[in-house]
Parts: structure tokens; sequence; C-alpha cells
């Protein structure tokens, strides 16, 4: 058949292609979905770091309002430039301005999320882990990955530069709301701190829906022979669940961001209102737009987003307690179910960060009954991960500290979730540091800590060396304690009354703040300490690149799923031979079998004699 | 290396990937486009009565830009058709087609559509000032029908009455000199100045572009009196019972004169995005749609050339190439479904 011949044609010219790869073609160009999650890795840790150090300077505004920046104030200043920093009242310069203030909260917003935690958990450990667990050679549009990592990488540089531009980085909150972000940062038309950083939205969310096609597509189309659907690992359900959800919910945002350059660059009037007076002067736009409309298309896909924040952590620290309690994960059918009712019901609660906008009781209902149902598929994944860990043989593995912790966490951050479900509540505690310290408590000791998890798991397979054991109790210890020195208080403050984005830490509001001033100094040391916890961590994940460890062999965790039967580190097209499934995700501890764990790809046992007792199932039921 | 199920169907799916992901691609467009009507909804829901205009584009031109859409999509069926059936000639001429169709819808759009807007000037009356301007706008007679108010006068900007102070009057020549206009001459102890486009031998004269009104407004020690227009026919008979609802046939401004006082205006500019929501999410819209219409012909064009990844795959692979005509073939139908939602509820709603 001429089909067969032509592939065969193709086949030899594509390999020749992929086999002498130059410099550019191997490291900067691939389309290899490992190095291209390599590629999301290092550049989402970057930013996660630089995301980090944007808090600690304004932790320092808070807990020393006015005084200048110590040590690095004045580099500071010669970098950010004078909108963001400026001298204090002795000329010592440094100090931060309130408008320096209010742009890196909004930057620290928006890197952290967009440009930190959704490049790494979704985009890195996707790209290098779903198509090894799935047992394909590649995803399914190679290309299209290495177009959408670049897509991203444009995204970044709106994103940096946008700190060097007149008037410094935009200001207007993550959430940009009109008509702020529409008139902020008036200046050029183009390089103006707001304005690049709507060019940036656009940018990183075009390389995200890129991605999350591919995602899709390959869990659907190449999962190796006998991967039925409920063999997947769970990790690889979490991530389909959500790339659906990014496919999906992250449009009405680039439409709103299209809609929002609109306005600052064509004065168009989407979110204008009519007769917005500034400064004591009338605006020159047509009015007739409506700042809720922006609110509306912005939260349509930031909630969303938050479940996006959260489940492919819950997907690592599934993998990691299966693996280190030597036992299959409890519910897993639950678990599958359950994450399927999250994602579709977190399209219908986003109203519920907007009861301030005076919508009536019978919305308000709607949004504060889907919400509390939300809480109903988050709490079985939890239980279920909880109860994963009962009449477990359990190895306390850094990966499987990180893991543990996560739980409690994750619960505390859900947990003070609820409150504010209700419309009643929220009323008092929104825009307060009860909100921070809620959203904090499940991306920070939550997801942060499930893609430490996945760092020091899957390390060893992508560079075939282990992390430094010691190095990572101590980065584990000590990251545990100071995040919860840092974003516990918060609650407190909260509930106080101080309100989120008060450049002077409440200085100015003593009558609320006195009794819970005191714990702004807290919170910024505990915030110092948490970033020289970090410290050991850098130096380990550089330095055992080359003086690591040797795995032992290319399975060091004895662990059951597909990515652990190749060679250490894959090669191009990963499997070197032909890979069939034969048994779910998690077979460990099965009775009768040799080892406590049976990979995915082992074949059944045949040619036994029937009454044997080493009889090994062949289908492993999954519970 | 190869990637399986790039051109053979998977079994349990009977999908090839790029299938597939062209509708997971398109799910996201539906959601994008959603988005973009969504806010059309609820702006208009939003507007004051009188503020949402109607009867501002040309009808009959948007209905035959529909049928040249979808007469492109039916085409686009049938170029995928040959190549299943192996008929290279006849891929090359039902692509062709849609290809020029496509292209003649962005023709139209861009050489017509949009400069016919670019030119027409529209005036916002002051809400405290529509009694005045009766005579154009016609309330009373909209009052008695229980219709909508007008609130704006519309037309071809003809000339600008002026004052300048006489220290600065330097930068207004200089103004006038770099656009293409002239001034009447000082009448005796007469402050008014006109301002309007200068004629050419023989040709009847332009009218002035509305940006120009405003950057005149903008020049130092300029004062704009008031705007003379030929008025919109819904401006120039108010009282005409045909001017009660949008006409079919698009009427072009007339030479009728009228005349707005500057201080009466609330807001000025063409028709343009700036003007209002209606023409701000108009523009969005249509420009975003036109800029997948243009993605869509330039795929469809290299999938016609003569070159390794087009048309010549047909020697080599021509179910990889029929996958890709297909392929395509969605995009341009969901292209053309995205116009379908969009004629009616501007052109006709």
């Amino acid at each position: 058949m001429s089909t067969a011949a032509t592939l065969t044609h193709e086949h030899d010219a594509h390999d020749d292609h992929h086999h002498n790869p130059g410099f550019w073609q191997k490291w900067v160009f691939s389309t290899d979905h490992k190095m291209i999650g390599i590629q999301y890795g290092t550049t989402g840790l970057v930013f996660l770091f630089f995301g980090f150090c944007l808090m600690m300077i304004m932790r320092w505004q808070l807990a020393h309002p006015g005084a200048p920046v110590p040590v690095i104030g004045s580099l500071l200043q010669s970098i950010f430039g004078s909108s963001a920093f400026a001298a204090d009242a002795h000329g010592v310069r440094g100090v931060l301005t309130p408008d320096g203030y209010n742009s890196f909260g909004a930057m620290h917003g928006t890197i952290m999320v967009f440009f930190g935690i959704v490049p790494v958990a979704f985009a890195a450990f996707g790209n290098f882990v779903v198509p090894l667990q799935i047992g394909a050679p590649d995803m399914t549009f190679p290309r299209i990955n290495m177009a959408s990592f670049w897509c991203f990488f444009i995204s970044c540089i709106f994103m940096v530069a946008s700190f060097f531009v007149d008037g410094g980085a935009a200001k207007s909150g993550w959430t940009s709301y009109p008509p702020l972000s529409g008139i902020s940062d008036a200046g050029h038309i183009f390089l103006n701190g707001q304005t690049l950083w709507g060019s940036g939205m656009v940018f990183n969310i075009t390389a995200s829906l890129l991605g999350s096609v591919n995602f899709i597509a390959t869990i659907i189309q190449l999962r190796a022979p006998g991967m039925t659907w409920m063999r997947l690992p769970f990790f690889v359900w979490a991530q389909f669940v959500t790339a659906f959800l990014l496919v999906l919910a992250f449009p009405p945002l680039e439409a709103a961001a299209v809609m929002q350059l609109m306005d600052r660059a064509f004065h168009t009037s989407f979110f204008m209102p009519t007769g917005l007076v500034v400064a004591g002067h009338i605006t020159h736009w047509s009015g007739g737009g409506s700042p809720i409309l922006w609110q509306h298309l912005f939260w349509f896909l930031a909630h969303p987003e938050v479940y996006v924040l959260i489940l492919p952590g819950i997907g690592m620290v599934a993998e990691i307690i299966a693996n280190n309690t030597r036992k299959p994960l409890y519910g897993y059918k639950a678990m599958v179910g359950a994450i399927f009712v999250l994602g579709f019901l977190s399209f219908i609660v986003w109203a519920h960060h907007m009861y301030m906008t005076g919508m009536g009781a019978r919305v308000a209902g709607f949004f504060q009954t889907t919400t509390i149902i939300i809480s109903i598929p988050s709490v079985i994944l939890v239980t279920a991960l909880l109860l994963s860990l009962w009449g477990g043989s359990i190895r306390f593995t850094v990966p499987m500290l990180f893991a543990t912790a996560f739980l409690p966490m994750f619960g505390i951050g859900g947990l003070t979730g609820i409150p504010l479900a209700f419309n009643a509540v929220d009323l008092y505690l929104h825009d307060t540091y009860y909100i921070i310290g809620h959203f904090h408590y499940v991306v920070a000791p939550g997801t942060i800590f499930a893609i430490f998890a996945g760092v020091y798991y899957w390390y060893p397979k992508a560079t075939g060396r282990m992390l430094n054991d010691t190095l990572g109790r101590i980065h584990f210890f000590l990251s545990l304690i100071f995040i919860n020195c840092i974003f516990f208080p918060m609650f407190l403050q909260g509930m106080a009354g101080v309100h989120r984005r008060w450049y002077d830490g409440g200085a100015s509001y003593p009558q609320l703040i006195t009794p819970v001033i005191h714990w702004n100094n807290f919170m910024s040391v505990a915030a110092f300490l948490l970033g020289l916890a970090q410290l050991p961590f850098i130096f380990n994940f550089c330095w055992s690149l080359f003086a690591g460890r040797k795995v032992p062999n290319d399975n060091p965790w004895d662990a059951t799923t597909l990515e652990w039967d190749t060679p250490t580190p894959p090669p191009h097209g990963n499997f070197i031979k032909e890979i069939r499934v034969h048994r779910g995700p998690y077979e460990y501890s099965v009775p009768g079998a040799v080892k406590d764990f049976t990979p995915q790809s082992e074949a059944p046992e045949v040619d036994r004699p029937p009454g044997a007792a080493s009889a090994t199932p062949v289908v492993a039921h999954a519970h | 290396m190869q990637i399986p199920y790039e051109v053979t169907a998977r079994p349990d799916t009977g999908l090839y990937n790029a299938k597939l992901g062209i509708w997971l691609f398109l799910a996201s467009e539906v959601m994008l486009f959603g988005g973009l009507f969504s806010a059309y909804i609820f702006l208009r829901l939003g507007a004051e009565d009188g503020y949402w205009p109607h009867g501002l584009l040309n009808v009959p031109v948007g209905a035959g830009n529909t049928i040249i859409l979808i007469g492109s999509s039916v085409t686009v069926v049938l170029a995928w058709a040959s190549l299943k059936m192996r008929k290279f000639m006849q891929y090359k001429i039902w692509m062709g087609i849609s290809i020029l169709c496509g292209i003649a819808f962005l023709v139209v759009k861009l050489a017509y559509e949009w400069p016919q807007k670019f030119e027409h000037f529209g005036a916002f009356i002051k809400k405290d000032a529509l009694s005045k301007y009766e005579g154009y706008l016609g309330n009373a007679h909209l009052k008695e029908k229980g219709l909508d108010p007008r609130v704006e006068v519309s037309g071809h900007l003809h000339e600008v009455e002026i004052n300048v102070d006489s220290a600065q009057k330097d930068k207004l020549d200089a103004f006038l000199e770099a656009n293409d206009l002239t001034m009447s001459p000082e009448a005796e102890g007469a402050k008014l100045l006109v301002v309007e486009h200068k004629s050419e031998e023989g040709k009847p004269r332009e009218g002035m572009s509305p940006g120009v009104a405003e950057d005149l407004e903008a020049v130092p020690g300029v004062k704009v009196i008031a705007f003379r227009l030929g008025l919109d026919p819904v401006n120039a008979e108010p009282m005409n019972p045909e001017s009660d609802k949008p006409h079919f046939w698009y009427k072009n401004p007339t030479d009728i004169p009228g005349r707005v006082e500057r201080e009466d205006v609330e807001s000025y500019s063409a028709f343009v995005p700036k003007h209002s929501p209606y023409f701000a999410v108009y523009f969005t819209i249509t420009g975003l749609h036109g800029l997948h219409v243009l993605a869509g012909v330039l795929i469809m064009i290299y999938f016609w050339l003569p070159i390794a990844g087009g048309s010549n795959m047909f020697k080599r692979n021509p179910e990889h190439l029929a996958n890709r005509v297909e392929v395509v073939g969605l995009f341009w139908h969901f292209v053309d479904l995205v116009w379908i939602f969009v004629f009616p509820i501007f052109y006709l709603l």
C-alpha cells in the first residue's frame, strides 16, 4: 500500500534529521518533550525566585514602612528606577514608593501564578512526565509544543521589560481591574507597564492554549497498547482535567485582555463607564462601558485557574504517596470521578470573587451554593490521599516528606476557604489578609510543596543522579516551619481587618491594627528565613547535576509506572523496547508477587501449574 | 521516531491526531468569540436608550460577504473530496476558488466597509441640548411613536468654524498647510473662520476627515466653535417615517447642511472604535474575525502551492494532504460560523 511506503520514506528523512541535531536543534529549538519540559521548568523556577524576591521587598516595607531597603536599597533604586524607589528624608536611597509597592504586588501575583506555578507544575512536569507515563514516544504535536514554549518565552520578555519602562511595571493588581487599569501608566502608547502586562498576558494565554491542546490530544491518542483509561496513573488524569480547564477557561480572558488593550491604545470604552472623572477632570472616553464586564471575564478564567494551580500538584502527591506507602491509592475511581466533577463545577463558581459588586440575592445564592458544593470533590481527593496512608509501609523519603506535608497544608488552605463561600462572611473578609492567607496556604505550602516533591522524585529520572538527601531534609523542615510562620498570622491580621493592598502594613489605621501589627515584623523575618531555607535546595539542584550520587538503576524508587521503564535519562523516542501495559498503575505489595512492586509493563506470568501459590493475578482490581 | 496516528486513525477513537487537535482548538475559539459576544450582550443591555445605534452598516454588502464565505465553505469541502478521490486538478480548482473567496471577503471589508466608517463623522449631543437640535433629531415625533430617542448628529464633516488667538496664528497656518486645508479670509471685524479642505480644479470639494478635526482642536490657540456637516438622511429628514427604522439599502450622507455647536457636543469622532461601545465591539469582533480569515487564507495558500508541505505532498502521501485539507476546512467552517453570528447580530439587529 502506498501509504506504508511513503511512511517509510518520511520515516527515513525524519530520522536523519533527528540523528544529527546541531546545538541549536538539541538545546534551544528542540521538539523533544523532555527538553521542552526542562525549558519550561528552568524558566518557571527562575520566575518563582524572582516573584519571591519581589515579595521580600514588599515584606520589608510592611515591617518597616518608609525605611530604605537595607544593603541593596541603592542598587534596587538604580535597577528599577525612581517610580518604584525613592530616597528618604535623609537622602538614603532605596525606599519602596507606594507606586512601587503596588507594582511589585501586581507583578508578584501575575508572575507567581502565570509565569511560575503553571509553567512548572503543568507545563514542565506535564511535558516531561506525561508522555513517559502513557508509553508514548513524544507529544502528539512536537512542533506546536516547541512553539508554545517560545510563545511563553516572549510573554516572559514582555513582563520583565515592563519593569524598566517609564512609570514602571503594571500596578493595577494582578486582577487589573478597570477603570484604574484603563487609565494607569498613561504615557507611551505601547511602552508602558500596563500595556506590556496586557500584551504579555495575550502571549502567555496563547502559549497555554497551544500546550493544553497538545496534552489532551496526546493523552487520548498516544496511550500505549494496554493503557486503558482506568490504568492511567493519577497524575495523567490530573493533567488531563487541568488541560481542559485551560483550553476552555483562558480564551474569555484573552478576549478581555484584547478589549483592555483596545481601551488603552484606541480609547474605546469597553470597560470605561460613562462620566468617569479622574483627579477632578472629566475624562474623554465615550463611556457606556462596564467595569463589571471585566470582572466577569477575568474571574471566569481566574477561578478555574486556581484549580489549574492545584490539580497537577495533587497528581504528583498521589504518585509519590502510592510509591512511598508501597500500596495502591485508596479510592482511585472516586478520585477520578471527583476530579471531573471538580473541573466541571469550577466553571460555575466564579462570582464568589465578586460578592462586593452588589449582585442580587438570587445570583449570590446560586454562586454560594455551587461554591459550597465544589468543596465536596476537593475533600474527596484529600481524604482519599489521607486514607491511602492507612496500613501503608511508609518510607519517609524526601519526596514523601513534602507529599505528606502537602495534605494538612492544603487542608488548612481549603478549610479557610469555606467561610469565604458565604457572601455575608466575605463582605467582611474580602480584600483582607485572610484572603491572602487562604490562597497562599493552598498554593505555597500546597502546590509549591507538591512541586518540590515532584522535583526530588523525578530529578533522578531526568538527570541520572539523586539529589542529596540531607540537604533535602534540611530544605523540607526549614521550609515547613517558616512557611507556616509567614502565612498563619495572616488569618489573624485579616480577621482584625487589615486590608490586603496597604502599602504601610496598616500603620495608618492604628485603631484597627494595633493588636495585630506586631505580626508584620514576625512574618517578614519568617519570609527572609524561608528565602534562606531555599539556598540548600538551589545549591543541591545545581551541584547534584555534576556530583550527585548516580542512580543505582533505572528505577531508584522501585516504582510501577511506565516512566521508570526507560533508560536514564530517557533518549529521544523514550522507550527502547516495545511497551505494552498489562496492569494498573499502583501494583504495590501484590499478594504472592516476588517483589513488593510490579511494573505496569510487566507481562503476566503464564505456564503456571493450576493451584500454584505463586499465581500472580493478571488483572488487578482498582479499589 | 514516528508519532503514531499522524495519518491513519487510531482504532478506538476513530481519529487521526490533527483532527482531534483542531476540534480542541476550535473549542477554545468558541470560548474566545463567546467572550466577545458576551461582552456585546452585556454592553448592549447596559446601554441607555438611544445610545446603541442601528442601521449604520451596509446590509447588502454584508449579505454579499456572507454568501461569499458560505460559498467558500462549500468549495473547501469539494477540494477535500477531490483529494479523497485523488483528483488533483479538481482539488487545485476548488481550493483556488476558496482562497479567492477569502481574499474577496477581506478586500470588501478592508477596502470598502471599514474605510467608509473612518470617514463618517458623528457628534453626540449633550442631554440638556437635545431640544435645541430637534430639527435634526425629531425626538418629539419618536416619543409619540414610542421609539428610542436620537442623540447623535452624523454625516460627512465639511467645514469647521473656529476662532484663533492672533498671537498663535502661525501654528494654525502650519497645521493647515500640513493637512491640505484652507481657511476663509477674515471678514471685516468678524472673528469667525471657516476651515475646509482645499478643492482641486473642477473636482467637488472633499469632506474633512474627522480625525483632522480632533487634531485641529488640539492646535494651540484654536477654539472650535461649530461643525458643519453634510447630514445623514436620518438627520436631514428626522420626521420622515422612513427614517424610523433602519434602511435595508445603505444611504450615503446627503449634501443637506447641518450645523452643530461645539459646546453642545458631549463627544465626537469618526465611526472608529472609540466612538461608542457599539463600534468598539464591532471593530474588535470583525477585526479578530478578519485576522482568522486571513490566517485561513494563508494556510490554504500554503496547501495550494507546489511546495513540499503543500500540493506536492499529493505525490508522496495524498492521504496526509487530504487530512491537512480536512483540518483547514474545519477551521474554515468555524470562521464561517462566527460570521454567521456576526452578520445578523451586527447588521440586522
